[in-house]
């Protein structure tokens, strides 16, 4: 159970970005030793692509793009508390305006393709 | 049933330095009842040899500061219909503090820090000199005047888990009081501040959780604080390498 003293935003948002990290950091040696077998091992690429058609891969790298996601806005997001001596009714407008440039961006790119 | 009427179960953390256990007590729910009432009332009422610390009752002097169901809290100030669970109330001394009785902990950790971040003042002038006119508006004056209103509770230090994890870091309190003096017109020795607080314990240690700002009674801004140190100490970082090249 998350203690009583961490339950507020400001600790949601750095536990998100943390457990985002941790998952990506674990995906990667991985991901790289994947990418590394088209050079020694192609036959045991493909095998590897095959499986990963399976759908509840598929469904698994949704959760991937969603860590990625979260880590890219976390270290924005951190960047810009840190960095940008703004106020903070300033950085609320500035997320607000991040946050709605990419649901219209995001809405035209699905649109698209 | 009324609300005046009802018992709440309270329970307080009674020990020492050593060890110690919650004691549960019963107690009349009044209006407009404060966890310090709480406290006092199972002091005057129920068990005598209970310790505990408070002395303004208003919200000034910081010296009351609990952990209120796990949260700390100023308990002067903090009305028990606002946090009350199901009847229930947990009070224990603060977190990361030495407990010495019950609800008192030694704040001398607190307060070292305090001087260890160089959060004191470093004249420009003598009483002799004439006193130098700072507007209000300028731009570090309004800085300063962020942090100045900190009455020292150590809820932020309670709150703050890179505290409880690095017992050198310097904590939030110190942290921001630094920022105050860094952020002065009237301070002659912004360096000293630098170095205070960008060494072992220093501002680079805050993950920035924002616990303590989260919990500042006073709606101070510790977390804003330590990233403007961060910014200044990264600063003079470059600029002291680009000095040296």
């Amino acid at each position: 159970m998350i203690k009583p003293h961490r339950t507020h935003a400001l600790w949601f948002a750095y536990i998100l970005h943390r457990l985002s990290g941790l998952g990506l950091a674990v995906f990667l040696p991985v991901h790289f030793y994947v990418l590394s077998l088209a050079l020694t091992k192609p036959a045991e690429l493909d095998s590897f692509l095959h499986w990963a058609e399976m759908p509840a891969v598929k469904l698994a790298e949704f959760g991937l793009v969603f860590l990625l996601a979260v880590h890219i806005f976390g270290g924005l997001r951190l960047m810009a508390l840190e960095w940008l001596p703004w106020s903070p009714n300033q950085k609320t407008l500035a997320a607000s305006a991040v946050a709605g440039a990419f649901l219209l961006s995001t809405t035209f790119f699905l649109q698209a393709i | 049933m009324s609300f005046t009427q009802n018992i709440m179960d309270v329970s307080i953390w009674r020990g020492d330095a050593q060890a110690g256990a919650f004691a549960h007590f019963e107690v009349p729910a009044q209006k407009s009842q404060t966890i310090l009432d709480v406290v006092a009332w199972i002091q005057q009422h129920q068990d005598p040899t209970l310790s505990y610390r408070y002395a303004c009752r208003v919200g000034m002097c910081g010296s009351c500061a609990m952990m209120v169901n796990g949260v700390p809290r100023w308990t002067c100030r903090t009305h028990v219909e606002k946090v009350l669970e199901g009847n229930k109330l947990e009070v224990a001394p603060l977190r990361n503090l030495p407990v010495i009785k019950d609800l008192v902990t030694d704040m001398d950790s607190f307060f070292d820090k305090w001087i260890a971040a160089e959060g004191r003042h470093h004249p420009t002038a003598s009483r002799l000199d004439p006193i130098a006119a700072i507007s209000p508006e300028s731009a570090g004056r309004v800085k300063a005047n962020a942090g100045i209103e900190c009455i020292n509770c150590s809820v932020c230090y309670a709150a703050c888990d890179t505290v409880a994890s690095n017992p050198d870091y310097l904590g939030p309190a110190a942290l921001q009081r630094a920022w105050t003096v860094y952020n002065d017109a009237k301070d002659a020795d912004k360096q000293a501040v630098l170095d205070a607080v960008s060494g072992v314990g220093g501002c680079h240690n805050c993950h920035t959780q924002g616990s303590c700002t989260a919990h500042c009674p006073n709606d101070l801004d510790p977390m804003t604080a330590i990233a403007g140190l961060k910014r200044v100490s990264a600063a003079s970082f470059f600029k002291r390498r680009k000095a040296r090249a």
